[in-house]
């Protein structure tokens, strides 16, 4: 019932380790079920990697982007599955916000977005996955926070996504503030921030509760769902995602409060600044295609375009791309491949969709929100 | 040079053979040794510098400063005071006190289902012999951590919101949030019940040592068992009603969540205990089926042809003979059990494991981290050995 990211321990019962991709094909690793054991294993696998240097990418740890160049893929970790965000479909492809900001990558780096692996990774799992160089990069909701940057070996390349943590209780409790919650008994996942937050929430307002802590998302609303908990908190876009999963979705609500700040973005390894520039632009690329509102449909005629701003971005003047290490046509491939802001924005987790989040703080800054490129130039 | 004359004996008439150097087998040896030492030391000391260059480049710093710091996070059992504001240090040590909790609960009640089972294998009852040899079966060859989440799963399912808790007199409540029974306070001067309890169970065995030497002295019997029950309930409730009942409770009471006040056991330890006793006992109850079959039967015989009843037989021939057998692996037995009870993750058990890891994954001292959890599953693991050798050497054959 549960799943897990894996890596690089090889457990025979399953085969969840990166299954190389055929014809070019990002692959969906299937995750295996004794996963406790594995996660434990795997968490030594970060001991034996840095002990060992046993990982290619840490070998040389200078050139991630080189690195994937002659790999041929971008390793890219995710979650086991959240709605919007990164989960695979029914025919197995990897869909989702920070999926496309992979592939926004793969795209930039080889003109092709599906060369691009994803391990999906717990909340817990995920630092050891990019800091024991199993993956390339994280795009897994991941919280900027100053002692993942710092101290964690870790450096944030961005915010894709904008969010706060929100609370969901039984209607049937009759609760309508979070202030209410004091002896309730909260489900949530280990290694997030959301359970630092809560313990803060908790104890600044003078409440009693009862943490019950999963290692997986999946673990924490089923316990929920089966009646363990009165309350299940996670950053607002999880609760709209994870709702879904309920038996009864209309049974539950959201409480109004926000308790925290969520800045959820890409990360990468501390220490190689190239890589960290990559990621970086491709998603200010993706921002500044918005802004100067160059979209899939109408890339063609930009490319014709006299404005010297859109000329500049799309590499037909200038070359910033080389200077990243790209191509000059990085951008024209991001948004041919996949888009730009908006476009994936509305596409995963739009108001279109089931889980209709509105623009909001993600919105342009030239729109009230809070999405800001600095200038390519 | 000496010829060998015999293909298996050096000749020795016309001095040492002199054989050159590398076959010499006390150098060779010698030289096999240094090599696999070195590499050993190459290898450790690439693994070392390896990490730490690593670890610079990526600006995680090492050692073991971070125990200090707060953590930050909540605990749902703590059976030392918590609160989020104390150290990652005090945070482990909670981690690992739960799963001694665990351990400890585990080994007392899986060794007593595991002898049932174990005797009623060998029953001549048809149905509790077939009974326990399915449980046995069954229990066996299904993996651990499906146990546990069927037991969790199955305990959640069974047990009403805490808003229709089942109660047992208003004192005793079950529900989806555990179980739970009013809670002792202890006032000045509990302290001698205490001392009582202690003072009631030294004079206990010093009774029953007392009872042995004389019967085997003087034949004379003495009731060992009733004596001891009474010296270790009887002192402290004496001292209890002497020292003014300074032991009152906290009852449960229906709170708008959940009960308020009360001791609770949470359900993740009622299932995680519940699993790895149900699992051990399978392994167990084999191993005293066996213990109890390799004691031959010429030894029961012995001891009916001498006109002793059959529950003197087991208690006084066989169960001692058996435990020689069964000491040993019920040892390992015990140890799994202390290691199963790191798959407590699985369910959101605060076991060291399941809080080490909030720990590692907030902090990055994966190393750190590691190296605490192998110091401490090494450390249960070679106290209750030593423990176990020892008792295994007490109960050995004497001969008089
Ligand atoms: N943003 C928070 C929480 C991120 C997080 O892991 N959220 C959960 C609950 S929405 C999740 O995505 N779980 C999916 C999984 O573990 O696969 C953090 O970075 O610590």
């Amino acid at each position: 019932m549960q799943k897990c990211g894996v890596f690089r321990v090889k457990a025979p019962d399953d085969g969840a380790l990166w299954v190389p991709a055929k014809d070019n094909k990002s692959t969906t690793n299937r995750v295996g079920k004794a996963a406790t054991m594995k996660r434990i294993v795997s968490t030594l696998a970060l001991g034996a990697a840095l002990g060992f240097g046993a990982t290619a990418a840490l070998a040389q740890a200078p050139s991630t982007l080189r690195n994937i160049q002659n790999k041929g893929f971008v390793q890219c970790g995710v979650t086991q599955g959240l709605a919007g965000f990164s989960m695979p479909d029914s025919a197995g492809n990897w869909t989702g916000l920070d999926v496309d900001l992979c592939r926004a990558i793969a795209a930039a780096i080889f003109n092709d977005p599906t060369k691009v692996r994803f391990s999906p990774l717990s909340a817990k799992d995920r630092f050891t996955a990019l800091q024991s160089g199993e993956v390339d990069l994280l795009s897994r909701n991941t919280t900027w926070t100053l002692q993942r940057d710092t101290s964690l070996g870790l450096n944030f390349a961005g915010i894709n996504y904008y969010d706060g943590q929100g609370f969901m209780v039984r209607k049937s409790l009759n609760v309508k503030s979070a202030r209410e919650l004091s002896g309730a008994s909260v489900c949530v996942q280990t290694g997030t921030t959301t359970e630092l937050n809560v313990a803060d929430f908790f104890r600044a307002n003078n409440l009693k509760y009862e943490p019950v802590v999963f290692a997986s998302a999946d673990e924490t609303i089923k316990a929920y769902d089966s009646g363990r908990c009165d309350v299940f908190t996670t950053d607002a876009s999880g609760l709209y995602a994870e709702r879904v999963k309920l038996a009864k979705p209309d049974d539950h609500v959201v409480l109004p409060e926000i308790i925290s700040k969520e800045p959820l973005g890409p990360v990468v390894r501390h220490g190689d600044d190239q890589w960290l520039d990559v990621v970086k632009w491709v998603h200010f690329a993706m921002i500044t295609a918005e802004e100067l509102n160059i979209t899939k449909a109408n890339l063609d005629q930009m490319l014709q375009s006299t404005n010297p701003e859109v000329r500049r971005v799309l590499g037909v003047e200038g070359n910033g791309g080389e200077a990243l290490g790209l191509t000059k046509d990085w951008v024209v491939r991001i948004v041919r491949h996949v888009g730009n802001y908006a476009e994936i924005f509305d596409r995963n987790v739009g108001p279109s969709t089931r889980l209709g989040i509105s623009r909001g703080l993600n919105a342009l800054w030239t729109k009230g929100g809070l999405q800001y490129a600095p200038p390519i130039r | 040079m000496a010829k060998m004359t015999d293909g298996t004996l050096p000749a020795r008439a016309t001095g040492a053979p002199k054989v050159a150097f590398f076959n010499d087998p006390k150098t060779r040896s010698l030289i096999f040794q240094g090599l696999a030492l070195a590499l050993l030391v190459f290898v450790i000391f690439t693994a070392v510098t390896n990490a730490v260059t690593n670890l610079r480049n990526q600006n995680i710093a090492g050692g073991f400063g971070f125990l200090d710091q707060t953590a930050g996070f909540g605990i749902s059992q703590t059976p030392i005071p918590w609160s989020e504001s104390m150290s990652y240090g005090r945070a482990f040590l909670i981690g690992l006190l739960n799963t001694l909790l665990v351990a400890i609960v585990g080994i007392f009640f899986a060794t007593l289902l595991g002898f049932v089972v174990g005797v009623a294998r060998l029953s001549p009852n048809w149905v509790i012999s077939k009974i326990a040899y399915w449980y046995v079966e069954v229990i066996r060859n299904l993996p651990l951590l499906f146990q546990i989440l069927f037991w969790y799963l199955a305990v959640l399912a069974s047990m009403p919101a805490p808003r229709n808790s089942h109660s047992l007199f208003g004192l005793f409540f079950a529900n989806q949030r555990g179980i739970t029974v009013p809670r002792p306070i202890f006032e000045p001067g509990s302290g001698y019940i205490g001392i009582a309890l202690i003072l009631g169970i030294v004079a206990a065995f010093v009774v029953r040592s007392w009872a042995y030497k004389r019967q085997a002295a003087t034949g004379e019997q003495f009731p060992v068992a009733a004596s001891m029950v009474g010296l270790i309930l009887g002192l402290p409730i004496v001292a209890y009603l002497v020292t003014g009942m300074p032991v009152s409770f906290d009852y449960a009471q229906q709170g708008r969540f959940n009960l308020t006040g009360g001791m609770t056991l949470i359900p993740e330890f009622v299932a995680l205990t519940l699993a790895l006793v149900a699992y051990t006992a399978a392994f167990i109850g084999e191993i005293v089926r066996a213990g109890i079959q390799a004691v031959s039967y010429g030894q029961t015989e012995a001891g009916r042809s001498l006109g002793l009843p059959e529950g003197r037989i087991l208690n006084l021939i066989v169960v001692p003979q058996a435990l020689r057998v069964i000491i040993p692996p019920l040892t390992s037995q015990y140890l799994n059990l202390a290691k199963n009870s790191s798959l407590a993750v699985g369910i959101g058990y605060p076991d060291m494991v399941s809080v080490g890891g909030t720990i590692l994954n907030q902090t990055g001292q994966a190393i750190e981290i590691i190296a605490m959890w192998m110091g401490c599953y090494l450390t249960i693991s070679i106290v209750t050995s030593i423990f176990m050798n020892w008792y295994n050497q007490r109960i050995a054959l004497v001969e008089r």
